[in-house]
Formats: C-alpha cells, sequence, structure tokens
C-alpha cells in the first residue's frame, strides 16, 4: 500500500538535521516544517525574503506584508530575519541553505529535474525553482512515483523542459526512497506493504536494487 | 537635503510614455505600487514593457494593466495567478520572457550597483541558457545574464523621508529593494511620509540617492491572495 502525502512529509523530516536552514517549496514540501522533530533547531527559509518562518498566523492576526513564496500569510519565529530578494538568492546561491525540498513532475535517472513547464498546456513560470536547484548542494525531490495514467514519473530522460541537469539527491515517493547515483535510483526504502517489485514496475528510469531493501520508518 | 518630495501620484509619474520599460516591485501582491499602478490605468499608457516578478491577478495589481492591454512584453518568474495573462499569453497578444527568479533579482541589483552582466548557474543546460554565453567557473557551468535598463523603476516601501530613504516592512522589500536605482529614474511610494531627520539613519533600507520621485500612496488595499490562518487551541 502506498502512502500519502502527510507520510511523504513525515518521512522527508527525518533529514532535517539540527543547525540546518532549509527552504521548502509549495505542496508536499510545505507539510515537512509541520514533522520536524521539535528537540533541534532549524531555520526555514523563503525565498521571497524571510529567515526563520513559523506557523501560519491565528486568525484575524494575518498582516499582508508577511507572507511566504506560497504568497500565504505566515508568521515569524524568535530570530528571524527580513531580506530583499537579490540577498534571499545570495544566501541559495552561495549555498548557505543546507537543504532544499521541492517538487517535480518528472526526475531522471542522471539527476535532472522537470517541474516548471508544460509546453502547450501548463506555463506559470519557474519561479525561484531554477536557482534552487543550480545551486543547492543538498536537494530532496518530494513527488509522486506514478502520474495519474499509471505512467512513471521516475525516468530515464526527463521529456518535460528541464529546470536543472544533474542536481537531484534523493527522492521521495508514495511508494520509495531513492538516492540518485551515476548509475540511476539506488533503491533505498520501500513505503510500507509496498513490494520491491511494486517499485520496479513503476520506475522507468534504471532502479538499482542491492541486498534486502527496508521498509520506510514513518514516526 | 534634496528634497524628492512629490505632491501627488499623477505628478509622481510624469514622463512615463507608450513604449517604455519600468520596473515595478513586489511579490505577488504584497509590496506592490498600488497607488502607481491604479495610476498608470488612468494614464493609460499602452506598450509597455513591464519587469516584475508576478504579474498580479486577474483584478488586482498588474493584472489592471494586462486587462487593459496596456502591456506588450511581461518579464517575469512566476505568473499562474492570472487567467488574463495566460490567455494573453497562450494567443500571442502578450510577449512573455520568463526568467528564474534569483536572475531576476540580480539583474535588478546589477542595473542598479553599475554591473553590466554577471555569471549565474540558474538555468544553465535549460531553455533559459539558450542563445547566452556559458563559461565553467569553480568546475560548474554558468551563463552569462546582462542587467536590465529600464525607463522608470516604481517602487513602494512602508516609510519614507523627502530625501528619498526607505524603510520597508517584512517581505514587503522583496524586489523593491533591488529595484530602487535600478533605472533612470525611480519611483518611491510609500504609506508614510516623514520630514528629513526623523527617519533613524541606522534603518534606512535603501538610501535616497537611488530615488528621484518620493510620494505618499493615498490609500493601501493590500490585498492577502493565500490568506491561511491556524486554529487557536
Amino acid at each position: 500500500m502506498a502512502i500519502g502525502k502527510e507520510q511523504i512529509a513525515k518521512r522527508i523530516a527525518k533529514e532535517v538535521k539540527d543547525g540546518y536552514y532549509v527552504n521548502l517549496g509549495i505542496g508536499i514540501p510545505t507539510l515537512v516544517a509541520n514533522y520536524v522533530r521539535d528537540d533541534i533547531s532549524v531555520e526555514f527559509q523563503s525565498e521571497n525574503g524571510v529567515l526563520g518562518m513559523g506557523p501560519f498566523p491565528f486568525e484575524g492576526e494575518e498582516d499582508a506584508d508577511i507572507i511566504n513564496a506560497g504568497k500565504q500569510t505566515i508568521t515569524t519565529l524568535p530570530g528571524a530575519s527580513f531580506f530583499d530578494s537579490a540577498l534571499s538568492f545570495g544566501m541559495i546561491r552561495a549555498q548557505k541553505v543546507d537543504l532544499t525540498i521541492l517538487g517535480a513532475m518528472e526526475v531522471a535517472e542522471n539527476g535532472d529535474i522537470a517541474n516548471w513547464k508544460i509546453p502547450g498546456k501548463m506555463v506559470k513560470g519557474m519561479g525561484g525553482a531554477m536557482d534552487l536547484v543550480a545551486s543547492a548542494e543538498n536537494i530532496i525531490v518530494a513527488m509522486m512515483h506514478v502520474n495519474k495514467a499509471g505512467e512513471s514519473k521516475l525516468l530515464k530522460r526527463c521529456t518535460l523542459p528541464l529546470t536543472g541537469v544533474g542536481c537531484v539527491k534523493k527522492v521521495v515517493t508514495e511508494l520509495a526512497v531513492l538516492e540518485i547515483v551515476p548509475e540511476g535510483f539506488k533503491l533505498l526504502e520501500r513505503a510500507p506493504g509496498v513490494t520491491v517489485e511494486d517499485i520496479k514496475k513503476a520506475t522507468e528510469g534504471n532502479l538499482i536494487i542491492e541486498g534486502d531493501i527496508p521498509e520506510m520508518v514513518i514516526d | 537635503m534634496i528634497n524628492k518630495k512629490i505632491q501627488n501620484v499623477e505628478d509622481a509619474l510624469k514622463g512615463i510614455e507608450d513604449g517604455m520599460t519600468i520596473m515595478l516591485g513586489g511579490f505577488g501582491l504584497c509590496g506592490i505600487p498600488e497607488n502607481s499602478i491604479a495610476e498608470l490605468v488612468r494614464k493609460n499608457v499602452t506598450n509597455l514593457t513591464c519587469i516584475s516578478n508576478n504579474a498580479g491577478v486577474d483584478d488586482f495589481g498588474l493584472g489592471l494593466l494586462l486587462q487593459k492591454k496596456q502591456i506588450k512584453k511581461m518579464i517575469s518568474s512566476y505568473v499562474g495567478e492570472n487567467a488574463e495573462f495566460e490567455r494573453q499569453m497562450l494567443s500571442g497578444e502578450l510577449e512573455v520572457e520568463l526568467t528564474p527568479q534569483g536572475t531576476l533579482a540580480e539583474k535588478c541589483r546589477a542595473a542598479q550597483a553599475g554591473i553590466p552582466a554577471f555569471y549565474t548557474p540558474a538555468g544553465y543546460g535549460t531553455e533559459v541558457a539558450e542563445g547566452k554565453e556559458s563559461r565553467e567557473w569553480n568546475g560548474k557551468m554558468h551563463i552569462l545574464e546582462e542587467a536590465y535598463k529600464a525607463d522608470f523603476a516604481i517602487v513602494k516601501a512602508w516609510k519614507g523621508d523627502e530625501a528619498g530613504n526607505l524603510i520597508f516592512k517584512g517581505t514587503a522589500r522583496n524586489f523593491n529593494a533591488c529595484m530602487a536605482g535600478a533605472a533612470k529614474i525611480t519611483i518611491a511610494e510609500v504609506e508614510e511620509l516623514v520630514p528629513a531627520g526623523e527617519l533613524d539613519p541606522n534603518q534606512i533600507h535603501i538610501p535616497g540617492i537611488f530615488v528621484q520621485r518620493i510620494f505618499k500612496g493615498e490609500k493601501y488595499e493590500k490585498r492577502i491572495e493565500q490568506r491561511t490562518t491556524r486554529q487557536r487551541n
């Protein structure tokens, strides 16, 4: 049985370590903040110009001047700071941000990622995604393993316009945790109840299976 | 003190003409120069090239200029919240240059800082890199991006003084701080305009040298795009 979006976020939250500055993308990545252990110190960066993001405000306390990159109203935590967009991407480009978690439409076995455009259908723009993937040292992608038609989104080569080349390090899906190595997708963990065979069927790119594959531990 | 104070938005936007390139600050609807956008609609200048991270929503922000077809070309990083924008782009009425957000910010900052071009890894290997010079630096590929050249920059700040010094609030600083001084003429609209000497020089985010005209915006709607809250326990 595949896991849900909340559980994907829970599993990714385990990758967040003490002392990390973390940038979270829109969608499943945003949920990760809810599951980070509260005995470690982490600061969330939003590329529109804030470090030290807190939870959503209480009703009636929303401030139009304090939002995240998803344009949602937010709060700040003690130690927070605001800055302009050039400085924000300066800290991203200069690799001061330790971990970037974002969504994707496709990931290829060579670490390429596509998540900004479906030609003729959807053209919303890349926002900060191209800057993030080009510079971040540690990129985890949260995504669905297959699309609605049941086709794999973990491919030999991306078919959609690229966001970045050879940059993804790890992928967490509803079926598995995979690491990108020079030979392809190395299977690290299976979702509870999911077999290696299920993951093979759902993965178009080269899947590397070494020894027994443990089940994901969530919670 | 060189006084930059202008009495009203109409005078502040004098000289903006059809076909010009204008930078506008803001991220989503956060920190957009609302009063100046309303005046651009009223003035009915057309064929504009607008450099702005987003294009507003259908009925607010730059969406108001799009509705009246005043924009010829839009340079942005993300335009997902605007159905009219998408319609004009797909029909070919509107020219669109999508630029990675950090590159867009740096192209503004470069103009502000007198740097003609810079290398960035963002977009290497993607369609953004097409037609651009690329070069390896420190073992990694980068592409050459040029500073923007704009006629006017219109920014919005929280507080300002008559000398043109600006202070921003929260995440409304965003592109406003990068665009101030990045065009031939910078217009700043502020929520609160005070006499010179009232703002602490230690707290100024953008010094007045980057601002040619400053005025107090008549009203601020400050629309929230995604109002998200949590329950009180």
